[in-house]
């Protein structure tokens, strides 16, 4: 009985974890494909590799989404990390009743749903072009400012700094460092884990950020990857094999972070809810 | 990321000066530090919902909004296509989350066991679909899930039809596509947060319940849901915000066809402000409706289960 179960269980399992791996394989398998033999349900590796990736770079203009989300990403996640870890210690080390009020406010915008706020957004985005042309609509910092500042990461970091021990402040005070030299020469490097925790969160929130750009970027030389796979995908005679080349790609890096970094990254995913 | 203080050791306590400033220079300060932070969330969280509130009493195209009072929030009712739009998402939801959340225990569970060969590769297969983006995934699901796709090939090797089935023409199966994908991508996800949940609970209410005999099944019944009360209620609300702002697995596997048969009330959004001649009052009106909805259920899951806490 107890043996049965056993087997049952291990059954189970493994339909699970073929059914989650599948489609991973499969796209890896039709990257190197041709877009017939994709569609006659063909899973061994092929020889098209190479022209798929051509294609994909010459005749698609990946290389333009690649360099968009990766300046988008890259940005986005820095600023994200230094306002949010700033708020998050500033709430946190400077505590006062009133500051803790004002971060219950804060918290409420998480239940927020985006496609409330997107119009108005965009209607401000909107205002904004005629005046400040480079803040404006279809450009990369209107797709990133609205989201370099998150609720999520104030809290995350307001629960990390409760790990971080108070008496470092003291004694960089005694040490003569100003306000901001205890923030940046002590707190920062001493919380490099939360911060990478973070960093993997916030890269891959931007970099896989759909909605938001969609309505902010239009023209095809802004477009970022999740957009030129949407657009791909979208059309009337899909070519299967460069479309799973795009979707490797977009998905390579945050498979790499999370194969490199197991914890940090699911540190990261749980991050709202530690401490 | 629990081992930020180890090098205090290392901050050298030289002396120099003693700060004369007290707690006024420090308090001030401290706003410095949430000032950026604070600002941003005003600007772009709280200032566009109330914009959002002031443009569902507005009508009209483009630009050229009046006000109109109540008229969007009357139209909703009479409007199938919003109808059709809440129905799906709310079915979504209502099968989506439960299953999902049932499944992801049932991982949990199974995985904790300390004896289980692989289990190392079972969680991190489990957990594997939580690295693609959502679009990436979506177009990977439309093309597995299409009339000549993988799927259907492989229900038909097997022989459970004879005919392939038209999974996203048909509005049922559609739905059930959509559903599918979704519990794909997001059941590692919650498992991981039952898993470490888990860790917490003691050993040796297992051990009791064994020697009085209780079963697998009620083991899982009488200790561990009770015990993981706090973090399923927290991944269904957090489950529930995102179900019901779905849009882009709808905008990349369907489109929210066949017909209405799958537009969620995101996707509704999208539509009305910039598919179709642009009617940004209405759409607001629309996207209320989400807030409301989101409140609402937070506020019953809570309430439903949050009594213990």
């Amino acid at each position: 009985m107890r043996k049965l179960q056993r087997i049952a269980t291990y059954i189970f399992l493994s339909i699970a974890a073929i059914v989650s791996i599948f489609p991973f394989l499969w796209m890896l398998v039709s990257m190197t494909n041709k877009s017939v033999d994709i569609t006659q349900g063909r899973l061994l590796p092929g020889t098209h590799l190479f022209e798929n990736l051509t294609v994909l770079f010459q005749q698609v203009d990946m290389v333009t989404a690649l360099v968009n989300s990766t300046i988008i990403a890259v940005i986005t996640t820095f600023l994200t990390l230094l306002i949010g870890s700033l708020a998050g210690y500033g709430f946190e080390i400077y505590r006062t009743p009133g500051k803790d009020r004002i971060f219950n406010i804060l918290l409420l915008s998480m239940m927020i749903p985006f496609a409330a706020i997107m119009i108005p957004l965009y209607r401000l985005f909107g205002g904004i072009s005629a005046t400040i042309p480079f803040l404006g609509i279809d450009t990369l910092a209107a797709a990133i400012l609205p989201t370099i500042i998150t609720a999520f990461f104030i809290f995350f970091f307001r629960q990390n700094t409760k790990m971080f021990a108070r008496d470092l402040v003291e004694a960089g005070r005694i040490d003569g460092l100003s306000e901001l030299g205890i923030f940046f020469r002590i707190y920062l490097p001493t919380m490099k884990t939360s911060y990478a925790a973070a960093a993997i969160i916030a890269f891959m929130n931007s970099w896989n950020n759909f909605l938001w750009p969609l309505v902010v970027l239009q023209s095809p030389e802004k477009q970022t990857i999740p957009l030129l796979i949407s657009k791909l995908g979208a059309g009337y005679t899909p070519d299967f094999g460069v479309i799973m080349s795009a979707i490797v790609i977009a998905t390579l890096p945050t498979a790499i972070v999370f194969f490199l970094m197991q914890k940090h990254f699911v540190a990261g995913m749980m991050g709202s809810v530690k401490g | 990321m629990g081992k930020a203080m180890n090098n205090t050791g290392s901050i050298p306590y030289t002396v120099k000066k003693k700060r004369k400033s007290g707690g006024l220079k420090k308090n001030y300060i401290g706003w410095f530090f949430i000032l950026i932070a604070v600002a941003g969330i005003c600007l772009f969280y709280f200032y566009p919902m109330v914009q959002a509130l002031l443009l569902s009493f507005q009508s009209g195209m483009g630009a050229n909004l009046e006000y109109v009072g109540l008229d969007n929030y009357i139209r909703l009712f009479s409007d199938p296509t919003f109808i059709a739009a809440l129905t799906n998402t709310m079915i979504y939801l209502l099968v989506q989350v439960p299953v999902m959340i049932v499944l992801a225990l049932f991982f949990s569970v199974l995985l904790n066991d300390a004896t289980l060969k692989f289990r190392g590769f079972f969680r991190l297969a489990i957990f594997l679909p939580c690295v693609t983006s959502l679009v990436a995934y979506a177009v990977i699901f439309k093309y597995l899930f299409g009339v000549d796709g993988l799927v259907n090939r492989f229900l038909i090797d097997l022989s459970i039809t004879s005919e392939p089935l038209n999974w996203l023409s048909d509005p049922l199966l559609a739905k059930l596509t959509i559903i599918i994908a979704i519990t794909w991508r997001w059941t590692g996800y919650n498992m991981i947060f039952y898993l470490s949940a888990l860790q917490n609970v003691d050993k040796s209410m297992y051990e009791a319940a064994k020697i009085d005999g209780a079963s697998a099944l009620q083991q899982f019944f009488y200790i561990t849901v009770p015990m993981l009360k706090p973090i399923i209620l927290f991944t269904s609300i957090i489950s529930t915000i995102g179900t019901l702002q779905i849009f882009d697995e709808i905008m990349n596997i369907t489109n929210g066809g066949p017909g209405n048969a799958t537009l969620s009330i995101s996707m509704y959004i999208y539509n009305l402000s910039f598919e179709y001649t642009p009617d940004f009052g209405y759409a607001a009106t629309v996207s209320y409706v989400i807030v409301i909805l989101v409140v609402l259920l937070s506020l019953i899951q809570f309430k439903v289960a949050g009594d213990n806490k």
